[in-house]
């Protein structure tokens, strides 16, 4: 470990990896702290991307894929399946080797990593962030830099400790829980949504294949119904409906940010990316693909920022344009889908399932499905262009 | 006094993410509350997937 650094990023998931890396191979000296004992543990992820936003990013690797993903199906309240057009190819990832690799692909680039580095927080200099302050194992460190990237997920403090406003509101939360169940009979392998306030409200319950007998099992429910019965209690229940008997390889807690574009996220000498800049999809709650893209750019203008030796606010904001240009925009629009998708009803969904199958099953895209959801809100429409067709 | 059942605690990090006094400290398996910091607004309690969190007297 240096002294200084051009770069410290403060997480090593995704997003602060894939930071790092890029920074570093456009030339400056990078630090990333992990706060756990190793990359990649614990998985709070239904792991489940697609192709066409990966590989914006990276290459893919055959290791990464526990399964390539052959349906998307939909379930509305009343069992009423819709089987989901699309020509994206989909994955379930292994996050475990996919976030192991991004770390060691930033290593690799010569970015110094360090587990068990646990950030507690920032060195400021005449009004610029100018380090990060930490404990690895049994020592303090402070440790100089240009630049800092807070890639610490969820909890988003190093953002906070910069004066940047990083806290959920209740209703722009969803509050997980997931199982890994195996001793499944998985005929093929699909995607599933199940949409019910009697199983998820504000959320869905997804069932994402492992292999031909596991999967992730999980839901997210809105911060706000959360209050009344714990995501847990939920997820026991859907799981003694559907999968009574199945074994329960992994249990896991987490929550996601699906919450309204953050409008800052630099300050002098500061960057955020990916949940810890709530860059996760606010509909879907996908946070991988957005994060990634969101870092790539973040570590291109740190290398540049740093090497002509400016990291003012108005500076880094080249990130936040080019964040706005290549998924921001998205992400403004996919908020007020949310806001409406999540208002409807049980009786809504039914509805819409019921008007969906008088059609033929090549309308099904996911287009047609939230344009005839949202059939009250006809200026929600462009919003619905937007998002699904770029 | 908001209080946390340690056997519960999955440390995800949604507890903190809505914590508006920046009251909790969470370690990679160790979770802190500053009760000085904290006014009892009961948000972490909402939020908590596996309710590990709860008002004790």
């Amino acid at each position: 470990m240096k002294q200084f650094y051009d770069v410290i990023v403060v997480g090593a998931g995704p997003a602060g990896s894939t930071a790092a890396r890029v920074a570093a191979e456009n030339g400056a000296t990078v630090l990333m702290l992990e706060k756990d004992r190793e990359v990649g543990i614990p998985v709070r992820c239904a792991e489940a991307v697609g192709e066409r936003g990966i590989l914006k990013v990276v290459k893919i690797k055959p290791e990464w894929i526990s399964t390539k993903i052959k349906a998307v199906r939909l379930f509305a309240p009343n069992g009423a399946m819709i089987s989901v057009q699309h020509d994206d190819i989909g994955y379930v990832l292994d996050r475990k080797r996919f976030d192991y690799d991004l770390a060691m692909m930033a290593a690799k680039q010569g970015v110094d990593v360090m587990t068990r580095a646990y950030a507690y927080g920032l060195l400021e200099k005449d009004g610029f962030v100018a380090g990060v302050k930490f404990r690895h194992l049994n020592y303090d460190y402070q440790i100089g830099a240009k630049l800092v990237v807070g890639a610490d997920g969820l909890e988003s403090r190093v953002g906070r400790w910069a004066g940047l406003k990083t806290h959920l509101k209740l209703q722009d939360i969803e509050t997980c829980a997931q199982m890994t169940l195996t001793n499944l009979d998985l005929s093929s392998s699909h995607c599933d949504f199940y949409f019910s306030k009697q199983w998820a409200p504000g959320g869905y319950v997804w069932v994402f294949p492992k292999n031909k007998n596991s999967a992730n099992v999980g839901l997210g429910i809105s911060g706000e119904h959360a209050a009344y019965k714990a995501p847990i209690e939920y997820l026991r229940e859907f799981i003694e409906t559907h999968f009574s008997g199945a074994s329960a390889l992994t249990t896991v807690a987490g929550g996601v940010p699906c919450a309204p574009l953050m409008e800052k996220i630099v300050a002098n000498g500061l960057m955020l990316v990916g949940d810890a800049a709530h860059q996760a999809n606010p509909i879907s709650g996908g946070g991988i693909v957005t994060g990634m893209i969101a870092a790539k750019i973040a570590g291109e203008v740190a290398a540049r920022a740093v090497n002509e030796n400016n990291v003012t606010e108005k500076r880094l904001t080249e990130y936040s344009k080019l964040w706005e240009k290549n998924g921001g925009n998205v992400h403004r629009r996919a908020y007020r889908l949310k806001e409406a998708v999540y208002k409807l009803s049980d009786h809504d969904l039914n509805r819409t399932a019921a008007s969906l199958l008088k059609k033929t099953p090549e309308k099904h895209t996911i287009v047609n499905i939230f344009k005839t959801a949202l059939m009250q809100h006809p200026k929600l429409i462009p919003d619905v262009l937007k998002v699904f067709l770029g | 006094m908001i209080a946390l059942k340690m056997d519960l605690c999955d440390f995800c990090g949604s507890c903190v993410s809505v914590c508006l006094e920046d009251a909790i400290e969470l370690f990679e398996a160790r979770l802190e509350i500053d009760h000085d910091k904290c006014t009892e607004c009961l948000r972490c309690i909402k939020v908590c997937p596996f309710r590990a969190l709860e008002v004790k007297q």
